[in-house]
């Protein structure tokens, strides 16, 4: 579903990603974790367009993305969700999610007919709300909401747009406790459904509990990828980064 | 929330269709006159506001387009071409194209860029209305001939007012419209948070363009309406303290709201009026009025009267 080639991005004398090479198979949930600075957060900004490589090879179901604007991938079916909360504040909860499913469903150049009661808009954004659990909030700015619901909208934009790769920066960032709970079980349900998806999160709860695969960067480079038990075993792992945690 | 927009509205529509016979038996029709030219000023408000408050574009020239309106209608009187449909074709055709270059290089950028650009297209413009001396040079020249419509005589006040204020509602309700509709969506998610959009999958600078070429065309309607108001043109039209002004009306009425620069044009416009005939000073005292003004109203004019939803 996705491939990464030698994937390199240089900040002046920082290598911020090292040569990665990266597999995403069709319906895993393929997560990525490592130390801060280990640069996660500029690997995913490449695969999802908002930063551009300066060497490597980016292909997403079998077409070379590389140079593509992050516009056009998420149109070609790459939804993100941020690391920090981006939503529009002063608009409804389902207007959020509204314009997540209006920018799957061709072009906006229409101009006359008002969108808020348009209802092929309306009612696939009520149902992604429902399976998030914003249901009873749908008519709330999404300034107002609580910070929990604010990063469940987050995810719900990135669904609303029927992606068929996710990638997801760090769902859980700055969740209570029963919050990341409820969210790691939203998004295990996401994988039981066969969603495919990269999961950036420096929670290893629920890293262990949702990932199929695990890959490790470190320095910008991808130290181990194997599944969650090896990972777990693997020394190289332990000494770059599980042992730094525990 | 509607129903009572649509109220409040109402009122001041009917107010505004009262008004002249009212002034005509208060034995003031000098009121007419500067009603029109408010109303005239506030189309071209309007039209801002969908760029400026809908669309975060801080256009600093949207006087250009005004300009632009008034000498298509202008030129084409001073060649014999005396027809009103031919002149506001001509004027909203125009300032679109124009709008529609402009966009095309200044919205890739943002910010203070974007200011300073469309303010020096607009500084071009007026440079180019000094420079033809066959309509005037900088002195400008009459109209002459007014845009003539059938059964409609723009040289009588009231046809003429009641011909601006059909404009005016046909300017708010057709914004209204837009920036409801799922374009508007996208030019207002755009300027609320830009990375978010690109994510899901907008490119915004086509929504924009498009939003900035309707201001465009909208802005030449309001200044062909203006030239004929005044029977003149001259290149202040497109001064650029004259893209200030309109802005200010934007920003006092209330950016974002339907209602705002409508209300903004009517604040500032009868404001400068009132001051001007106490005291020929009186931008001394307009001055700090519109600043105590921003910082008391932070959302505008409109504000007071409607809160935001939810």
């Amino acid at each position: 579903m996705l491939e990464v080639r030698n994937l390199t991005k240089r900040f002046g004398a920082l290598l911020a990603s090292d040569g990665i090479d990266f597999d995403v198979r069709e319906g895993e949930t393929h997560a990525v974790i490592g130390p801060n600075g280990a640069g996660k957060t500029t690997f995913i900004s490449q695969l999802a367009g908002n930063l551009v490589p300066d060497a490597g090879r980016i292909v997403f179901a079998g077409e070379d993305i590389t140079r593509l604007s992050a516009p056009r991938r998420a149109r070609k079916g790459l939804g993100r969700s941020f690391q920090i909360t981006s939503v529009y504040p002063e608009f409804t909860a389902l207007e959020n999610v509204a314009l997540a499913v209006q920018a799957q469903s061709g072009h906006s150049f229409r101009l006359w007919r008002p969108a808020r009661s348009d209802r092929s808009l309306i009612e696939p954004a009520r149902k992604v709300l429902n399976d998030v659990g914003l249901s009873s909030r749908e008519g709330v700015l999404a300034a107002n909401l609580a910070h929990g619901e604010q990063r469940q909208l987050e995810v719900a934009m990135a669904l609303a747009t029927t992606p068929r790769l996710l990638l997801l920066d760090e769902p859980m960032a700055g969740m209570g406790i029963e919050e990341s709970q409820r969210m790691i079980d939203f998004l295990g349900s996401l994988k039981r459904s066969r969603i495919t998806m990269v999961l950036v999160e420096h929670d290893m709860d629920a890293v262990f509990r949702l990932a199929d695969r695990i890959s490790v960067l470190v320095y910008g480079r991808v130290a181990a990828t194997d599944v969650p038990d090896k990972i777990r075993r693997n020394d190289e792992v332990r000494r770059a980064y599980l042992g730094e945690d525990a | 929330m509607l129903s009572r927009r649509l109220v409040l509205w109402s009122v001041f529509v009917v107010l505004l269709l009262a008004l002249p016979p009212v002034v005509v038996a208060l034995g003031q029709p000098f009121y007419i006159d500067l009603v029109r030219r408010i109303m005239i000023f506030a189309i071209a408000a309007v039209s801002l506001n969908l760029i400026l408050g809908y669309g975060g574009m801080v256009s600093f020239g949207h006087a250009a387009y005004l300009g632009i309106g008034a000498y298509a209608a202008g030129i084409l009187a001073f060649y014999g071409l005396a027809s009103g449909w031919l002149h506001f074709g001509a004027a909203i055709a125009a300032s679109a194209l124009v709008a529609l270059a402009i966009g095309s290089v200044s919205i890739r950028t943002s910010g203070v860029y974007f200011i300073m650009i469309t303010l020096a297209f607009t500084q071009m413009l007026y440079y180019l209305g000094i420079s033809l001396a066959l309509f005037g040079g900088d002195d400008g020249m009459r109209l002459k001939t007014r845009s003539r419509f059938p059964l409609l005589d723009l040289g009588d006040s009231l046809h003429f007012y009641y011909l601006v204020l059909v404009l005016l509602v046909a300017a708010v309700y057709l914004t209204h419209r837009i920036v409801s509709s799922r374009f508007g969506m996208v030019l207002r998610a755009a300027k609320s948070n830009e990375a978010r959009s690109r994510a899901i999958g907008f490119s915004p600078y086509a929504y924009r363009l498009l939003a900035f070429t309707i201001a465009g065309a909208m802005g030449g309607l309001a200044g062909a309406l203006l030239a004929n108001h005044t029977n003149y043109l001259t290149p202040d039209f497109m001064h650029w303290t004259r893209s200030g002004e309109i802005m200010f009306m934007v920003i006092l009425g209330g950016m974002g709201t339907a209602a705002g620069p409508v209300a903004g044009a009517f604040a500032l416009l009868f404001v400068e009026e009132l001051l001007a005939r106490w005291t020929e000073h009186w931008q001394v005292i307009l001055g700090p009025l519109l600043i105590l003004s921003v910082i008391f109203f932070k959302r505008g004019l409109a504000g007071m009267f409607y809160k935001p939803d939810a």
